[in-house]
């Protein structure tokens, strides 16, 4: 993974100071609530329901175990013990201090960790593949260039007040696991005939009130010039965003006000200044950081390790983790693995410092060291022998970290909602809690398959419910909390919005709903159709039966 | 009346220019122009540029003006050589577009005299200004200029190019 060197460190640490002052200077009273705001934000330090939030960026979801230690030992020291993984890869600490913030991100720095631009109107943590570098399918990886994006994004000065976040994603796999459809920006890695690499470039895609999957802008934009375009772009964005309303100020609706060919047209016409210009990319810089990421020193094995398989016959719950929690890898005789942070009783994607530690150890002793934060929350070893998986698989599930539920509904994406954030409209987590015990069996779970059930607790949609083939939304009506259910969304190459199948439910009444839907899916569905195929064939109505059972319900819709 | 005092060229100076502004319905040609430097907005440039020109040349009183958020450089491109100081005003420091406006001045249209900043702008945004290519700043009220000074070593490398430095990192990085 990538090294800092002298340059690297000396601006992270001018950024520890720079924040301790400011800090110092908002509690003396120096600046206002409305000054610091926007500086403790780009620092990612929100004030939530319980105080301050601080979000720590885990860079296109990459961490070392030493890395991950200390953000065990922060969490242990500064907050209660745990932290939360976001679906932007990063973790987020709910209970710390506003006053030790500073020496936060100062013991942070020494591990080549921060919060640099987690949140506020800039750019944000570049997201891509959990499985990049090991994938089978991989054209190119993406990480290197997501650190390239990391080093032009850091304190950018013209960018630091655009009209709202700005979200890049990149995937270099044939399948998308990055989501680039539903970001401000999305690259999409691609080799031309001559085996060069370049990106085909989506821009104007996102969620939350007004979910649009981003068009085409450049259907091969050659490497060299990535951060001469992505200048141009995220320029006009800040000329010509808008920035009257909050709601309205995302890429998204720029590019849906001027069309995308005419949005194209404008950053070309920005570009062809700064077109071969300095901050073309050059050979040199691309084979620097790539170097960093270099595939580890792997064994000579042969693929199907005889223990390894041998184990799958005897212990038929090795072999249901191993179905659902273990994943192809391009070198034989490795595999990756996920390490679940889902499961009843625990918020989706909350991790405690024991479970840090252990998942550490678990990197250190069998996979080179390195851990990755996947968008679904969990964390991935992306490279196992196989021959060490069943050991893997007991020192996991001792850890509390091996259900063996991924891909499945327990597997559920949820936001932290009303009971952590500020910005909530209900609360997700006893939603989450509600639907995993329900469906706890796990005989139940497997039989129903693949499900993807994104839960979020208001429209900035963290949890991603637009793309879940389940998704809740919390909705706050007359100050009561109320949940709405959309059906069909998914993500990946073919990524589909979902859409609302009638009146929201009340609290109590989504777990119900949830496992109607599913029993719609059971009586429906031919042999091999997971839920969303299903849904593509059949369409909304069988399901929408299915959730109303009383058909004076489902027509009212009106208010939603 | 004693000059004020701003931030030009990262200490403190004395400033005798006067931003004129136009009152609610106030026509760009009927503004009255006061003796001295003035920045004039982009519209009482546009409306005036003649008399404005005139008094450059025969009372030798510099030319400047001031540009809102959603002017653009474009606009005064062709001038630019009559100007003295370009401003830049930033009613809220959270609207960035004044950034890009900036750079292009410096970097698009070579514009090498004063680019002042003014308005909700304090100690915590100087080092961005600087980098897109402000020299000047006069900040918002009740903001000490002597402390803000300090801002301009925050960082003391960066990674992209910008006004400042035509190089990004990766050209100059020494392993």
């Amino acid at each position: 993974m990538y090294k800092y060197d002298d340059y690297d460190h000396t601006i992270v640490r001018a950024r520890v100071a720079q924040f301790r002052g400011q800090t110092e200077r908002y509690l003396a009273g120096e600046l206002s609530d409305d000054e610091f705001r926007p500086l403790r934000l780009q620092n990612g330090l929100y004030i939530q329901r319980h105080g301050p939030m601080l979000r720590l960026a885990v860079p296109y979801g990459l961490i070392s175990a030493r890395q991950l230690r200390r953000f065990a030992d922060v969490a242990r020291r500064y907050d209660r013990g745990f932290g939360h993984f976001t679906t932007r890869h990063n973790l987020q600490l709910n209970w710390l201090k506003l006053e030790d913030a500073p020496e936060i991100l100062a013991e942070l720095a020494a591990d080549e960790l921060h919060a640099i631009q987690t949140s506020g109107n800039c750019i944000r943590n570049v997201t891509t593949d959990h499985f990049a570098g090991v994938a089978a399918d991989e054209i190119a990886d993406p990480r290197p260039w997501a650190e390239i994006l990391r080093q032009w994004s850091t304190f950018h000065p013209e960018f630091a007040y655009l009209p709202r976040k700005f979200k890049v994603a990149i995937s270099g796999s044939r399948e998308d696991r990055a989501a680039i459809q539903v970001h401000d920006l999305g690259l999409q890695l691609l080799r031309d005939d001559a085996g060069e690499i370049g990106f085909r470039v989506h821009a104007g895609g996102g969620l939350g009130r007004t979910p649009l999957l981003g068009p085409v802008l450049r259907e091969f934009l050659p490497w060299h010039d990535l951060l001469s375009y992505t200048e141009a772009l995220v320029r006009v964005f800040n000329r010509h965003g808008r920035r009257d309303n909050a709601y309205k100020a995302r890429i998204k609706i720029l590019v849906k006000a001027l069309g995308a060919a005419e949005f194209a047209r404008q950053v070309d016409a920005e570009w062809s200044h700064l077109k071969d210009g300095p901050s073309t990319l050059t050979a040199a810089e691309v084979a620097r950081v790539s170097a960093q990421f270099a595939a580890p020193d792997y064994e000579t094995l042969a693929d199907g390790d005889l223990c390894h398989l041998a184990h799958q016959r005897e212990d038929k719950a090795f072999a249901r983790w191993v179905e659902r929690n273990v994943h192809a890898h391009k070198v034989p005789g490795y595999a990756a693995v996920t390490l679940s942070l889902k499961k009843p009783g625990a918020a989706p994607g909350d991790a405690t410092s024991e479970q840090m530690e252990a998942a550490a150890d678990l990197a250190e002793r069998y996979s080179f060291g390195e851990i990755r934060v996947s968008h679904e929350q969990n964390l991935i070893l992306a490279d196992v022998p196989q021959r060490e998986l069943y050991t893997v698989w007991h020192r996991a599930k001792a850890a509390g970290l091996a259900s063996p539920t991924v891909g499945l509904i327990q597997d559920l994406i949820a936001c932290p909602g009303g009971d952590f954030c500020g910005l909530a409209n209900a609360r997700s987590l006893p939603i989450a809690a509600a639907i995993q015990e329900r469906f706890e069996d796990l005989d139940y779970q497997h039989d129903i398959g693949e499900l993807e059930l994104n839960i979020s607790g208001c429209m900035n949609s963290c949890g991603h419910h637009h793309l879940g083939a389940i998704g809740i939304l919390g909705v706050d009506k007359n100050g009561e909390e109320w949940y709405q259910v959309t059906l069909g969304g998914r993500q990946g190459n073919d990524a589909h919005i979902g859409e609302v199948i009638g009146r929201a439910f009340a609290a109590a009444e989504v777990a119900d709903a949830v496992e109607r839907l599913i029993g719609a899916y059971l009586a429906h569905r031919h042999a091999d159709e997971r839920f969303i195929d299903t849904f593509d064939r059949l369409g909304v109505e069988p399901f929408r039966t299915a959730a109303y059972p009383n058909p004076n319900q489902s027509r009212r819709v009106a208010n939603g | 009346m004693a000059n004020k005092q701003i931030i030009k060229e990262r200490r403190l100076q004395d400033d005798a220019w006067k931003v004129v502004t136009l009152v609610d319905g106030e026509a760009p040609f009927d503004v009255c122009l006061p003796v001295g430097p003035l920045l004039v907005p982009l519209a009482v440039w546009k409306a005036k540029k003649a008399c404005l020109i005139h008094r450059e040349y025969e009372h030798g009183t510099p030319l400047g003006i001031w540009l809102a958020p959603e002017d653009k450089a474009e606009d005064i491109a062709a001038d630019i050589d009559d100007f003295t100081v370009i401003a830049v005003h930033f009613p809220k420091f959270a609207d960035g577009r004044g950034y890009s406006t900036a750079r292009l001045l410096r970097e698009r249209y070579g514009y090498d005299g004063e680019v002042r900043a003014f308005g909700d702008i304090g100690r915590d945004q100087i080092f961005f200004l600087n980098r897109a290519g402000f020299d000047a700043f006069v900040l918002g009220e009740g903001k000490s200029a002597e402390e803000a000074l300090a801002a301009f070593d925050d960082f003391p490398e960066t990674y992209q190019a910008a006004a400042d430095q035509p190089d990004p990192l990766f050209r100059r990085r020494v392993a």
